[in-house]
């Protein structure tokens, strides 16, 4: 069994009186790509929000039980300290519109003040995009603002921004939801590259999606973890109803 | 994980940091309470060597004499009233058509930004550049009128300062009434004119009524900013304390007699009379500012 | 079927145009009185004008140096005072729940949005003149301060509202505490927006005679004192405007050329930064 890097124990989460997630208990192996699925309102983009601890920025929400990665308890760390540790992509590209590309990249180290040299800095950026399978498209136009970039490009940038803080977890929220099935492609292809550097936790909508570059899939049914197994089982043999009805597209 | 040391000592500065932010947030919230606050009382206190000499006398008593000491401060109430009340009469039918026009007839075009930006700078213009215009053109207008009418053709007085009031009212006025006008929901007008009717009956059966509050709530903020107008009047009123009888008379507004006695103001009760006067002002204007305010944010949901 | 002009027609027509003529009327003043300005004013400006002080009745000559270097200092220290007050109490504005002190202050917004001008100008008499013992610029730009805020509140609270969230969201998943999120990415990027309510603010209180008459009160003088009485364009004009002087009416329609010209260009600036600021999102 590979080595967990992320665990959680009975995550309850809640919105006020709301309960959204209901005694998830899971475990992340290492170095893979876990796909997180199941239909609109499921709690799935609550359950990676409750990882970094986003969850708990809105306002009336909270969550109780407990969530170890490399086994320190993330509830007894400082909040904002964790979340350099932990990288999260959005749905839609975010980046940031003051900032040229450059400056994006590592925005994470210059906003939190860490200090880098001139060629600390280029380094990394450059690592970044690279890894980000962006450099080659954007490395004469560093100091540009990222306007001009498609919504495919956008979102890689998002990606080389979170991957330069060299987290160990990367969260992705739907992130090619928005993009057409080139760039699509693209990012899917990346990510499967990053597996062997970070462990990847996505959520989809998209069932091909999940099928391609998944090796687990947890499947979330009305806020509960229904099941949770290698892809290739969930597709070929679930054992839940909901999940086969899910896959089977009895509903979306 | 991050190649960081995280001490406890960068933890507590981060927290530190953190709350310091919000309780600057809180604490700017609070000052403007405060400040708000300490503007009544300080009006209040400095108004109760007035108030409990003269009492409930100021109010409607007919004479201000500062050297009889004497402070009624009907003359300026009056004159308040009447020029403000003659200024809305003036200025609401030009608001409406203005508001028409920006909102229903010439809602786009360069006709509608000529006209937007016309209004938006006589808006702009200071209050004592007006009232210096209005000494040299409107004057001699009403001395005009009043010497046909057989009034004293003095040319300040009330209908001079409501004049220049007018127009210093209508640019407000008309963009509150532009607003709510750009607020009645197309399917209403639509449905009218599906059953044949003409612009004009759109406008009055459907979208005055509809805007019937948001053009009071209107009509009531333009009434508070014409009650504080302070330096165009004081240049276009005659400044005397009578209680004018005419729109012919000359007389003075509770502002336009701070400005122009506070600074010779000696004698306790005296200067303490003309900051009730100020209260008064205030006490004034905030209600109907918060009348207004209310009744445009219940329009709006 | 045959249409006619109908009486209700005829009635449709008529309104349209009796919209039309009011519209019209309405700009006419607008037009007499810049007309009006310009023909007085620009008579009188010359280098002298700018950048002598006046001089006693019956000299000729004398100029408005004082009531423009007292403008600049009097809006400059009321800039600096009202811009941060202005700005943190925006973003409490536009980044806190609605809780009862929330509620309360908005309130005070309003309500010092409406207080007459003359008012303002009572209470920092008995604030800050009376306890110095002398008129002073200070006071003066204390007063257009307390004005200026509901403007630069207003501006900011909408401004920062309109950024979009994700914004918030992806510096928050880099770990950057919320303090710095605000100071280092929302309000920077907001900032177009911010520095038009700001210009607004100083457009609206350039005019302002009101709340400068028995606070920085006026000054013959040069004055580049701050704890002084100084001069202002609008004060002066008040003050040549309502003497019997023809030669200090003229110095007055030159002082009130250039302030709307001052108050032209600034609301000017503050449609070209609205229009860069819009295209950004």
């Amino acid at each position: 069994m590979e080595s967990t890097i992320l665990r959680t124990e009975n995550l309850n989460a809640f919105f006020g009186d709301a309960h959204v997630l209901k005694d998830v208990s899971i475990e992340i192996p290492k170095n893979t790509i876990t796909a997180i699925m199941g239909p609109s309102g499921c709690g799935k983009s609550t359950f990676i929000r409750c990882i970094n601890r986003m969850h708990e920025l809105t306002e009336n929400a909270y969550s109780t039980g407990k969530i170890y990665i490399n086994d320190e308890d993330i509830f007894s760390y400082n909040a904002t300290l964790l979340r350099r540790s932990v990288g999260m992509v959005f749905q839609r590209p975010n980046p940031f519109n003051t900032m040229n590309i450059f400056e994006n990249v590592i925005a994470g180290y210059t906003l939190n003040r860490y200090k880098l040299s001139k060629s600390e800095k280029e380094q990394l950026v450059e690592e970044s995009l690279r890894k980000a399978v962006l450099w080659d498209e954007v490395k004469d136009n560093l100091h540009k603002k990222g306007t001009f970039l498609s919504g495919g490009q956008q979102q890689r940038l998002c990606i080389a921004r979170s991957i330069a803080m060299k987290p160990s977890i990367l969260l992705l929220d739907e992130p090619t939801s928005a993009l057409d099935p080139i760039s699509t492609a693209k990012i899917e292809e990346l990510l499967l590259a990053l597996k062997s550097n970070y462990t990847i936790v996505i959520v989809t909508h998209n069932m091909q999606q999940a099928g391609r570059i998944s090796d687990d899939t947890a499947f979330f049914y009305m806020g509960e973890l229904t099941e949770w197994d290698k892809t290739k089982t969930i597709f070929t043999n679930p054992k839940k109803v909901q999940t086969q009805n899910y896959i089977t597209g009895r509903f979306g | 994980m991050l190649q960081q040391v995280h001490s406890n000592a960068n933890i507590r500065s981060l927290n530190f940091r953190e709350a310091a932010f919000r309780k600057t947030l809180s604490l700017s919230a609070i000052l403007l309470i405060v400040l708000l606050i300490s503007i009544f009382l300080t009006l209040l206190v400095s108004s109760l060597p007035s108030i409990q000499a003269i009492g409930l006398k100021f109010l409607y008593q007919k004479v201000w004499d500062p050297v009889a000491n004497e402070f009624g401060a009907l003359p300026f109430l009056a004159g308040t009233l009447m020029t403000s009340a003659l200024a809305i009469l003036i200025s609401t039918p030009f608001a409406l058509a203005i508001g028409l026009f920006l909102g229903e007839y010439y809602p786009r075009g360069w006709i509608s930004g000529l006209i937007k930006n016309a209004v938006e700078l006589l808006a702009g213009i200071p209050s004592v550049i007006l009232g210096f215009w209005g000494i040299f053109t409107i004057v001699p207008i009403v001395r005009a009128i009043e010497m046909r009418v057989g009034a004293v053709p003095s040319g300040v007085g009330i209908l001079a300062a409501s004049i220049i009031l007018a127009i210093m009212i209508t640019p407000f006025s008309a963009s509150l009434i532009r607003l709510v006008i750009s607020m009645v929901p197309l399917h209403l007008k639509e449905a009218a004119y599906a059953l044949g009717a003409t612009r004009f009956e759109v406008v009055r059966f459907v979208i005055i009524p509809y805007i019937r509050s948001g053009m009071s709530a209107g009509i009531l903020l333009a009434l508070g900013r014409a009650l504080g107008e302070t330096m165009a009047v004081t240049m276009l009123i005659g400044n005397t304390q009578i209680i004018p009888k005419s729109i012919f008379d000359t007389g003075n507004t509770m502002a336009s007699v701070i400005a122009n006695e506070f600074t010779e103001a000696t004698g306790k009760i005296y200067f303490s009379a003309l900051i009730e006067t100020g209260l008064v002002l205030f006490v004034v204007t905030t209600i109907i500012n918060i009348i207004g305010v209310r009744i445009i944010k219940r329009f709006e949901s | 079927m045959k249409k006619y002009f109908t009486f209700r027609d005829a009635r449709n027509l008529i309104f349209k145009f009796l919209i039309i003529l009011l519209t019209i009327l309405s700009v006419i003043p607008l037009l007499a009185i810049l007309a009006y300005i310009f023909k007085q004013g620009i008579s009188v400006i010359n280098w002298n004008f700018l950048t002598s002080l006046p001089k006693p009745v019956g000299e000729v000559g004398g100029g408005i140096l004082n009531a423009i270097v007292g403008s600049l200092m009097i809006i400059s220290v009321a800039a600096l005072i009202a811009i941060p007050i202005g700005v943190t109490t925006g973003v409490y504005f536009a980044e806190q729940s609605r809780t009862r002190i929330y509620n309360l202050a908005h309130l005070a917004v309003d309500v010092l949005q409406g207080i007459p001008s003359i008012v303002i100008g009572i209470i920092i008499y008995i604030w800050v003149v009376k306890p110095f013992g002398t008129f002073t610029s200070l006071s003066g730009s204390i007063a257009l301060a307390i004005m200026m805020l509901p403007s630069i509140i207003k501006s900011t609270e909408e401004t920062l509202k309109m950024v979009p969230s994700s914004f918030k969201e992806a510096a928050l998943s880099l770990g950057v505490p919320y303090y710095k999120t605000m100071i280092s990415v929302i309000i920077p990027a907001g900032l177009s927006g911010i520095l038009n309510g700001i210009i607004l603010g100083i457009a609206r209180v350039a005019g302002e005679t009101a709340p400068l008459l028995f606070t920085a009160f006026g000054n013959p003088f040069l004055n580049t004192n701050i704890l002084k009485p100084t001069a202002s364009l609008p004060l002066v004009i008040f003050n040549y405007a309502t003497s019997p002087y023809e030669d200090w009416h003229n110095l007055a329609w030159g002082a009130s050329f250039i302030l709307v010209v001052i108050i032209l260009f600034l609301n000017i600036l503050t449609k070209l930064a609205e229009k860069r600021w819009k295209v950004q999102f």
